[in-house]
């Protein structure tokens, strides 16, 4: 193998491709650092001197901690429970797929996939504010509910290659169901754990429609929801905004820098099942 | 001690369908009910038959949704394919800041759509017109989201955008499947550097290209975001799609009833789209 042919003609190609990735984001940095006068002079320079005042001008208009303290809490624990439930649901059903209830409940709930959130949209609304969880609790508990139908058929796939006699050898020790899936079955299901992870967070963290519909008070609000309602009292102001977008993206971009690899390979083996 | 092991399985699982049909199939048969009536979302109801579904079908804006969903929706599809695997092959090749340019290309996946959306606004409305003036291109002068032949081109352009990152990903994946000594064969062979592409990338990677293709589809089938940060559904309702108008005339316009049975068209729509793409994507993994 030559080693050490670079092909340039790709490189190069590469290079000048990433401008268009990192052209708007170069923008949004250098807005969200500049005054409306020097954004009318130039949008493209560099700022002369850095207003950091926008970012808590931006913080105090958007009351950023709140809904950051939202969007963290919705997070960190749907992304928890799903995990620890939806592999719980998903165990009993891979390891009885024999019985036709199993195989049954597997299909139910991995054919909902196909059904678009907007049948269900205008009823659920009604349901939750009748049942007084449009909030975020409500909202968590949602996510948890629907993320098992792609959990589900990720997950069985993956419990389907792990050798039953781990658990035979457990149950003959002693061991009942529950113990079995946590002490033996849990612990291995790490790396489809993680993939549901990456998912689960980039899903949650970025969604606006279910928050959108769903919330009914502002004590709520999620940030994506935020940059939505703020939009129209940003109005020209777009240091403010760029500010606000910037903070609101900053969290994942940051998991990102710095755990890129996990991220990457959990969406790999989420889609590739 | 058997009958125990498969009750403990039962205890599992109960609570999750009991709440997963409560939450979702529950409101989704209410949706399928209310379609065959005419409520507004409150209030006494009548049932009338199939006339929602008969409306439907002659009401221009739904019409228009369809049609602007549908080509956004094979425009976006195709793009994103095209360009992901050109970034995956380049990506794959021995090039100079491997690294660096896999981050850079993969980020978008992190980022919020309706963020990016509203950046691309920005952009749109005010830099590249700008620019348009400066260089004297008379198309590029006025914003393309105000203009309702053009708008649609700036959804397609932020949702390629946004959704390349994902799919190349993908696309890496299954590049790194493939044994490097084929290519080893072919060069020997004398194969041409397409003829490489064609017969081996291309065939090798098929299950990767379904994954791609069908996700991408189905996402795209049910755009939100990116038309509410881009246009509104603008200029007029030049870029309204299905999930919008669900959206805006079930919460706005008292069209519960009217939009339900918009919705379940809608679900029939993408249950048959996908079935069809993925019976042809499969025989097409097989034949090769």
């Amino acid at each position: 193998m030559q080693k050490s042919k670079v092909n340039w003609g790709a490189s190069i190609f590469l290079i000048l491709g990433s401008i268009m990735i990192l052209f708007p984001l170069y923008i949004t940095i250098v807005i969200a650092l500049k005054n409306p006068q020097e954004i009318a002079q130039s949008v493209l320079s560099l700022p002369k001197k850095l207003h950091f005042e926008n970012f808590i001008i931006a913080i105090k208009m958007t009351r950023f901690f709140r809904s950051f303290t939202n969007s963290f809490i919705i997070t960190v624990s749907g992304v928890a429970l799903t995990i620890l439930t939806n592999s719980m649901v998903a165990y009993a059903i891979a390891r009885n797929m024999h019985k036709k209830f199993f195989k049954f409940l597997y299909f139910y709930f991995v054919s909902a996939l196909f059904i678009p959130f907007a049948i269900i949209m205008l009823p659920i609304v009604k349901q939750t504010s009748a049942m007084g969880i449009d909030n975020k609790w409500g909202l968590i508990f949602l996510y948890i509910v629907y993320g098992l139908a792609f959990n589900i058929f990720l997950y069985v796939a993956y419990i389907k290659s792990i050798p039953i006699s781990l658990e035979e050898a457990a149950i003959l020790d002693g061991c009942n169901v529950w113990q079995v899936f946590w002490k033996i079955i849990f612990p291995l299901m790490a790396p489809i754990n993680s993939a549901v992870m990456v998912l689960s967070t980039l899903w949650l963290w970025n969604d606006f429609l279910l928050p959108l519909v769903l919330l009914s008070k502002r004590d709520d609000m999620t940030l994506q929801l935020v940059q939505y309602v703020f939009q129209s009292q940003f109005r020209t102001d777009y240091n403010l905004a760029f500010a606000s977008y910037l903070m609101a993206m900053a969290p994942l971009v940051i998991i990102y820098t710095v755990a890129q690899k996990w991220v990457v390979s959990g969406i790999t083996k989420g889609a590739i099942k | 001690m058997k009958s125990k092991s498969s009750r403990i399985y039962y205890y599992m699982i109960i609570p999750a369908v009991v709440l997963f049909f409560t939450f979702h199939t529950y409101p989704a048969l209410q949706g399928i009910f209310y379609s065959f009536t005419d409520s507004k979302g409150y209030g006494t109801y009548d049932f009338i038959g199939l006339k929602n579904y008969i409306n439907l079908f002659k009401d221009g804006r739904v019409l228009n949704a369809y049609f602007f969903t549908f080509k956004f929706s094979v425009i976006s599809t195709i793009l994103v394919n095209v360009i992901s695997l050109i970034l995956a092959i380049a990506l794959n090749s021995r090039i100079i800041f491997q690294k660096l340019l896999k981050s850079i290309y993969f980020l978008p996946l992190v980022l919020s759509v309706l963020i990016i959306g509203y950046i691309f606004n920005y952009i749109f409305t005010y830099l590249i017109p700008d620019a348009g003036k400066a260089i004297g291109i008379e198309v590029l002068s006025k914003s393309i989201l105000g203009n309702p032949e053009l708008a649609w081109i700036g959804i397609v352009f932020v949702a390629v955008w946004q959704a390349c990152a994902f799919n190349t990903i993908i696309y890496l994946a299954g590049l790194q499947t493939i044994p490097v000594d084929l290519y080893e064969a072919a060069n020997i062979d004398g194969a041409s550097g397409w003829q490489q592409f064609r017969y081996i990338t291309f065939v090798l990677i098929a299950p990767f290209f379904t994954v791609n293709m069908v996700l991408a589809m189905k996402n795209f089938l049910m755009v939100f975001a990116h038309v509410v940060a881009l246009t509104g559904g603008g200029p007029g309702r030049a870029t309204e799609s299905i999930s919008l108008l669900i959206y805006d005339g079930g919460f706005n316009g008292a069209e519960f009833a009217y939009q339900s049975a918009n919705a379940v068209i809608y679900f029939f729509v993408i249950l048959i789209i996908s079935i069809i793409q993925i019976n042809f994507l499969q025989k097409r993994e097989i034949n090769l």
